[in-house]
C-alpha cells in the first residue's frame, strides 16, 4: 500500500453523540462556576413536534375551498360556559402571558398594539397589570399567580379574563425567578419588593391545594368580578388528561395547556429540558378528557408552547384545540433575536438566533430589559405592526390549509386530515403514520 | 360608618349571589348577614366603607380581596379569610384556618382566637394581631406589613421572608429560611402598642420579640441553592 507523504489516511475527529460539544461546554461551565445555568425561552432539545405531521389535503372524497373567495371562518369564542362576557376573537391565536419587568414596558405596549390590530387578546404576567398595558390592550386577560404581585380587586375588574396559573410548560412545578437586575424603581414597586432584590415567585398558590380548593377559589373570583368574565386555568404540559378534567371540574371556562418549547423568563436550564411533555404528545389527551366529561368546544381549550406559524395553528386545531397561544414567537415578531444587533450578541457571548439570558436583563433588542437605553430601541408602534402583520400571516397560512381540507371554518379541521412522518408523532398526536393506517398503541 | 338602619342578610333565604351583589352594591351603611353555614366567599370584594357583622361561621375566602369595609365575623373562619385584604378591617372572634391574610397588601385582620398554618404569607403590607397562636410556616415570603402574634408560632416562621415584621410573644418552635431575631427597639415597641391597640387586645409589649430578614437570599448566589 502507498503511503503518502503526508502520512496515511486518518479518520476526521468525532464528537461524540452523548458527550456532544455543548454538553461538554456546560460540563465545563458547571466545574467552573458551580452553579447550574439559569436561562430563558423554552425547551431547545428537539422533540416530537408539528414538523412530524402533515396535512392531507382534499382528494377524490374531499372537496377543497377556493383560497381566493370562499369563506374560511378564524373567529372564536372563549369562556361561555359561566361567564356573561366572554372573550370573543377573530383569529384563534392569543399572546401568551408575559410580565412586565420580564419585558419592557414598550414590549407591553407592542403586544398590546399588535393583538389589538388582529383582534385577539394579550395577557399579563407575574407582576401586575400596569396602566399602559391596560389601556393598549382591548381585550386582556390577567393572569392571577402564586406570588399575587400586583393582585388587586380593581385590577381583577378591569380584566376582561381571569387566567389562574397552576403552571407553565418550560417549568411544571416551578415557582418563577426574575433576578434583580431587572427589579428597577418601578418594577419593585410593582410587586412591593426592595429594588434591585431578586423576585421569586413561589410554586404554589398561598391560599389553596389541589382541585377541591380551587373550584372555592374560582368561586370567589366569580363573586369579585360578578360573574361576568371567563376564568381560565392554565397547566404545564404533564398530565394533561387529569390536569384538564380537574380544571373543567373545578369550573374552569377555559383550559390552557402549555407544552415544554413554551418559554419562560428564567429558569434553570435543566428544568427546562427536562420536565414537561412536549406539546403534541399534550393536545390529544386534553381534548380526550374534555370529550369524556361532554365539554369538548363547551370548555375551550387553548394551546401553547411552540407554535410558530399557521401550519402549527392548523394541526392545534386539527387536533382539537379551539386556539392557539404564542410568546416566542411573538417576541421574534416584535424583534427578539434579530441579526441587525449580532454584534452585541456577540459581545454578550452569544448570537442572534440563541440568545436567551433574558433574565440578566441586557437585551439588545429592548425587549427583556428594564435598561432605559436598550428598552428605548423598541418602537411599540412599529413592533406592534410587525406583530399584526405576523399574525396575519398566520390566520392566512391557517386558512389556506383549511381550505385545502375543505373547512369553511378552520375549527373544522380534524385529526382525519392528518398523518405522522414518525412513528413518535403518530402515537402521540393519534393519526395515522403516513402511508399507513396505523396508529401506535390503538 | 354609616347612620342609617341594619339590613339583615339571611343567607337562610337568599343566595350567596344575592348578598354578595347586595354588600358589593352598597356604598355605606351596615348589615348583619344571617345563617352564614360556611358560605364560601361571602363579603369578598367589598369595595366601600361598609359595615358587616357575620353571625356565624364562614368557609374559604371570606372578606377576600377587602377594600375599606370593615367585617367582623362572629365564629370562625375557614381557609384564606381576608386573602389579598387591600385596606380596612376584617376582625374574626374566633379561630381561623390557614392561609389567613395571604398576601393582604393592607388594612388590618384581627384573629382573636388562634390561626392555622401559613398566616400572613406572602403579605404584602397589611398588618395582622392574632389573640392567640399561628401554625407553622406563617409569614412565609412575607414581603411587608407587620404580623403580631400573642401566643406561640409554629414551626418555620419567617421563611424567606422579605421586609414583613413579625413579632411573637410567646415561643416560637423554629425559624425558617433566612428569618433571624431582631433587636426591639422603640420604634418596634411603637408600633406593637399601636397594633395592639387597634386591635382591642391587652399584652404586654415588653414580652415581644422581632424576628425578621437576615437578607441572605436576596441575590441568588450557589450556597441558596442547596
Amino acid at each position: 500500500m502507498d503511503i503518502p507523504e503526508n502520512g496515511p489516511p486518518r479518520t476526521l475527529p468525532r464528537y461524540s453523540a452523548t458527550f456532544d460539544p455543548h454538553t461538554l461546554s456546560e460540563i465545563r461551565r458547571a466545574a467552573a462556576t458551580g452553579i447550574y445555568d439559569i436561562r430563558g425561552g423554552g425547551a431547545k432539545r428537539k422533540v416530537p413536534h408539528f414538523d412530524d405531521l402533515l396535512f392531507l389535503g382534499a382528494s377524490m372524497s374531499r372537496y377543497p375551498l377556493e383560497g381566493y373567495r370562499e369563506a374560511c371562518d378564524t373567529s372564536v369564542t372563549l369562556g361561555n360556559r359561566f361567564a356573561k362576557k366572554p372573550i370573543e376573537l377573530k383569529i384563534p391565536i392569543t399572546i401568551a402571558g408575559m410580565s412586565f419587568g420580564s419585558l419592557s414596558g414598550q414590549a407591553k405596549e407592542a403586544l398590546g398594539r399588535g393583538a389589538n390590530m388582529a383582534g385577539t387578546s394579550t395577557t399579563t404576567g407575574d407582576g401586575g397589570m400596569t396602566p399602559e398595558e391596560r389601556g393598549h390592550s382591548e381585550q386582556l386577560v390577567y393572569q392571577y399567580l402564586p406570588s399575587r404581585y400586583g393582585m388587586n380587586p380593581d385590577d381583577l375588574r378591569k380584566a376582561d379574563a381571569i387566567e389562574v396559573v397552576v403552571g407553565q410548560g418550560a417549568k411544571p412545578g416551578g415557582g418563577g425567578m426574575l433576578l434583580g437586575q431587572k427589579i428597577n424603581d418601578r418594577v419593585a414597586s410593582m410587586r412591593t419588593l426592595p429594588k434591585g432584590v431578586d423576585q421569586r415567585s413561589a410554586c404554589r398558590h398561598p391560599d389553596w391545594t389541589g382541585p377541591d380548593d380551587l373550584e372555592i377559589k374560582i368561586g370567589e373570583l366569580r363573586e369579585i368580578t360578578r360573574w361576568q368574565v371567563p376564568i381560565y386555568v392554565k397547566v404545564g404540559a404533564a398530565r394533561p388528561y387529569y390536569d384538564t378534567a380537574l380544571s373543567v371540574k373545578a369550573g374552569a371556562d377555559v383550559v390552557v395547556l402549555d407544552g415544554m418549547q413554551g418559554g419562560t423568563a428564567a429558569t434553570q436550564d435543566v428544568f427546562i429540558e427536562h420536565v414537561g411533555l412536549p406539546i403534541l404528545a399534550a393536545i390529544r389527551p386534553a381534548v380526550q378528557a374534555l370529550k369524556d366529561l361532554g365539554m369538548h368546544r363547551k370548555v375551550q381549550l387553548v394551546v401553547s408552547g411552540g407554535v410558530r406559524n399557521g401550519a402549527d395553528v392548523a394541526k392545534c386545531l386539527a387536533l382539537g384545540a379551539d386556539a392557539v397561544s404564542i410568546g416566542t414567537a411573538a417576541l421574534v415578531a416584535l424583534g427578539d433575536n434579530d441579526p441587525a444587533y449580532e454584534a452585541e450578541y456577540n459581545a454578550l457571548g452569544t448570537t442572534a438566533g440563541a440568545y436567551d439570558d433574558w433574565h440578566e436583563g441586557n437585551d439588545p433588542a429592548g425587549i427583556t430589559t428594564q435598561v432605559p437605553d436598550l428598552a428605548s430601541r423598541l418602537d411599540p408602534i412599529k413592533a406592534g405592526q410587525r406583530l399584526a402583520n405576523f399574525l396575519n400571516v398566520m390566520t392566512l397560512e391557517c386558512q389556506t390549509i383549511a381550505r385545502a381540507c375543505g373547512k369553511s371554518d378552520v375549527h373544522n379541521l380534524e385529526p382525519e386530515d392528518l398523518v405522522a412522518l414518525t412513528v413518535e408523532a403518530s402515537a402521540m398526536a393519534q393519526v395515522p403514520l403516513a402511508g399507513t393506517n396505523w396508529i401506535p398503541g390503538t | 360608618m354609616s347612620g342609617g338602619a341594619n339590613t339583615d342578610l339571611d343567607l337562610a333565604a337568599l343566595s350567596l349571589r344575592d348578598v354578595n351583589a347586595a354588600l358589593q352594591g352598597a356604598e355605606e351603611g351596615a348589615f348583619t348577614v344571617l345563617n352564614p353555614g360556611g358560605a364560601h366567599a361571602l363579603a369578598c370584594g367589598l369595595d366601600a366603607p361598609v359595615e358587616v357583622l357575620v353571625k356565624g361561621h364562614t368557609g374559604y375566602y371570606c372578606a377576600g380581596m377587602n377594600k375599606a369595609a370593615s367585617v367582623t365575623i362572629e365564629g370562625n373562619a375557614s381557609t384564606g379569610v381576608a386573602e389579598n385584604m387591600m385596606s380596612g378591617t376584617v376582625r374574626v372572634k374566633g379561630n381561623v384556618s390557614q392561609s389567613a391574610g395571604a398576601t393582604a397588601h393592607g388594612g388590618l385582620l384581627v384573629i382573636e382566637g388562634d390561626a392555622s398554618a401559613r398566616c400572613g404569607i406572602s403579605l404584602k403590607g397589611a398588618e395582622i394581631v392574632v389573640g392567640g397562636s399561628v401554625g407553622h410556616m406563617s409569614a412565609f415570603m412575607a414581603q411587608a406589613g407587620a404580623l403580631v402574634v400573642c401566643g406561640d408560632a409554629g414551626e418555620a416562621l419567617g421563611d424567606s421572608i422579605y421586609e414583613a415584621r413579625l413579632y411573637v410573644r410567646g415561643a416560637v418552635a423554629s425559624l425558617g429560611a433566612d428569618c433571624i431575631e431582631k433587636e426591639m427597639r422603640d420604634e418596634h415597641r411603637a408600633q406593637v402598642a399601636d397594633l395592639l391597640a387597634r386591635a382591642g387586645i391587652d399584652a404586654d409589649v415588653a414580652e415581644f420579640r422581632r424576628y425578621g430578614s437576615a437578607r441572605q437570599l436576596y441575590n441568588f448566589k450557589i450556597d441558596n441553592a442547596y
